[in-house]
């Protein structure tokens, strides 16, 4: 697989207003290929959102280097959309206008966007609730919304930041489901990040650990089950010891992050 | 209906006391005329005409004035959120104003513009700047950094950030600020006209003060009072149809 990401000994320092310095991220190095699904997995504040907004380009990168397809990112782009925990709908915006927003900035004839509006919403079961504002959305749709609204852009990379770490857990595997058939459609290369050991398995090709802060990448698994990425996996003993696993690894780190000494 | 008459209960009240007590002598007449005197006095000022020049006067001050203040006010407010520099410039000046108060200003602007319109529209400019910068800056420095970051994903430019996703999603301390300012905007004018002026709702006042007509003074006062009323009003149900999508 050709490598699409690159990351090569990138660190990372926080420097809030007040306070120490804090040291985020270090000497992470990671491939990720073509239309790879990666998830990074790690205890929360182990710098895996840090990682994943300097690849969207919007933190500078002060060590290390981050390559898309070979050139260094400069700023945030087009070619990589991204989707956020808290959603990020613009809520003056009805769902059409939300989604129609990506589509103006690319300035594509009018026709078309209208058209691409249309099969968007249809592709994220939101038919119906084109002229509703977020604020009368659920969450699960709001997720819907923010997910058509990078996917109109049809950006090469998707970055997903905890996209569905607001929802409930129905809504969740149903948002699972609907993530893996529309990359089935429109094949990406997905970063995703997560603390869900379960839904990294289920999602990804491989599951990048990462460990305790400063954050580094302490193993890379693989997460593949022979192509399969079915509901019918969950059940199989390959994917509960995957599952067990990684979340041997995980669970260490978030002692570490305690400041507890693992056992 | 049964809401209505609930609601305009205290206002019909009061009218009624209004009329009662000069009547009844428990208030000089004189200095309280009652208030069908004052409605009568209110109508004769609209068949001469005197209601129609000066309120149109204040009305085209206090437009001016607010409307400048809009302008002037959400431009610096968001400006001195986006851009740092302008932050450090202008907001010690702002936090200096602040606790002055507004009307002082008032004939310093006589002094610098004349007795004329032009120092009642920057009296009301002055006074609505404040809140509404301060409205801007807040609204516009608490829009969150992940909308920002998306529509910068999306391909836009800094400068279209600023105008299509920063100002809207200010909207609601921005419009907030500016309901103040319009409350301000009434005492300001009718103040400045007061002081010094030959024209508008507080010559008005001042005028027929001053000659004893009292009844034509009150019905001056109470227009203006009932101008600023609905002016608020219609001003909520505009800030309430801008902000529908807020649910």
């Amino acid at each position: 697989m050709a490598a699409s990401i690159s990351f090569q000994g990138v660190s990372h320092t926080y420097r809030p207003l007040r306070g120490e310095p804090l040291l985020a991220l270090e000497r992470v190095s990671l491939d990720v290929g073509e239309r790879e699904f990666m998830a990074l997995l790690g205890p929360s504040g182990c710098g895996k959102s840090t990682l994943l907004y300097l690849l969207g380009g919007f933190l500078p990168i002060e060590t290390g280097t981050i390559t898309v397809g070979g050139r260094p990112i400069a700023g945030p782009g087009p070619d990589r959309g991204i989707v956020f925990q808290s959603f990020a709908l613009y809520p003056w915006k009805t769902v059409r206008q939300n989604i129609l927003y990506g589509l103006e900035k690319q300035r594509q004839p009018r026709a078309l966007r209208e058209k691409r509006v249309r099969e968007l919403i249809e592709l994220v079961h939101l038919g119906g609730f084109e002229n509703s504002y977020p604020a009368q959305l659920s969450g699960g749709m709001k997720q819907r919304v923010a997910i058509a609204r990078t996917l109109a852009i049809d950006p090469a990379i998707l970055l997903m930041d905890e996209p569905f770490g607001a929802l409930d857990a129905q809504t969740r595997e149903v948002m699972h489901e609907e993530l893996l058939a529309i990359i089935q459609r429109t094949p990406k290369t997905v970063v995703f990040v997560t603390h869900d050991v379960r839904e990294a398995v289920y999602l990804a090709d491989r599951v990048a650990v990462m460990s305790a802060r400063p954050g580094r990448v302490k193993e890379i698994v693989d997460t593949r089950f022979g192509g399969n990425k079915k509901p019918s996996v969950t059940g199989t003993q390959e994917f509960t010891q995957k599952v067990e696993y990684l979340w041997d690894l995980v669970r260490g780190e978030a002692l570490l992050a305690q400041g507890k000494r693992d056992s | 209906m049964r809401a209505a008459a609930v609601r305009y209960a205290p206002l019909l009240l009061l009218a009624a006391a209004w009329e009662a007590a000069p009547r009844l002598g428990l208030v000089d007449p004189d200095t309280l005329p009652p208030l069908t005197a004052v409605s009568r006095a209110w109508l004769k000022l609209l068949q001469d005409g005197d209601l129609a020049v000066n309120g149109l006067s204040s009305l085209q001050n206090l437009t001016a004035g607010l409307a400048l203040g809009i302008v002037v006010g959400v431009a610096l407010g968001v400006l001195m959120a986006w851009y740092k520099p302008i932050e450090v410039l202008v907001n010690p000046l702002i936090r200096i104003l602040y606790p002055l108060p507004r009307s002082a200003l008032i004939p310093v602007m006589i002094l610098w513009f004349g007795l004329g319109a032009a120092s009642k529209i920057a009296a009301v400019f002055l006074g609505c700047l404040l809140p509404i910068v301060i409205g801007a800056f807040n609204g516009a420095r608490g829009v969150e950094e992940v909308l920002i970051w998306s529509a910068l994903a999306a391909g836009a430019k800094r400068r279209q950030v600023l105008w299509e996703i920063v100002l809207p999603a200010a909207m609601p301390e921005i419009l907030a600020g500016i309901r103040n300012a319009l409350a301000l905007s009434f005492i300001l004018l009718v103040a400045a006209e007061l002081l010094i002026s030959q024209r508008g709702m507080g010559y008005l006042i001042s005028s027929y003060g001053e000659a004893g007509a009292y009844d034509a003074m009150f019905a001056g006062v109470v227009t203006v009072s009932a101008v600023g009323f609905f002016a608020d009003r219609l001003y909520l149900s505009v800030m309430g149809w801008a902000l529908r999508w807020r649910g």
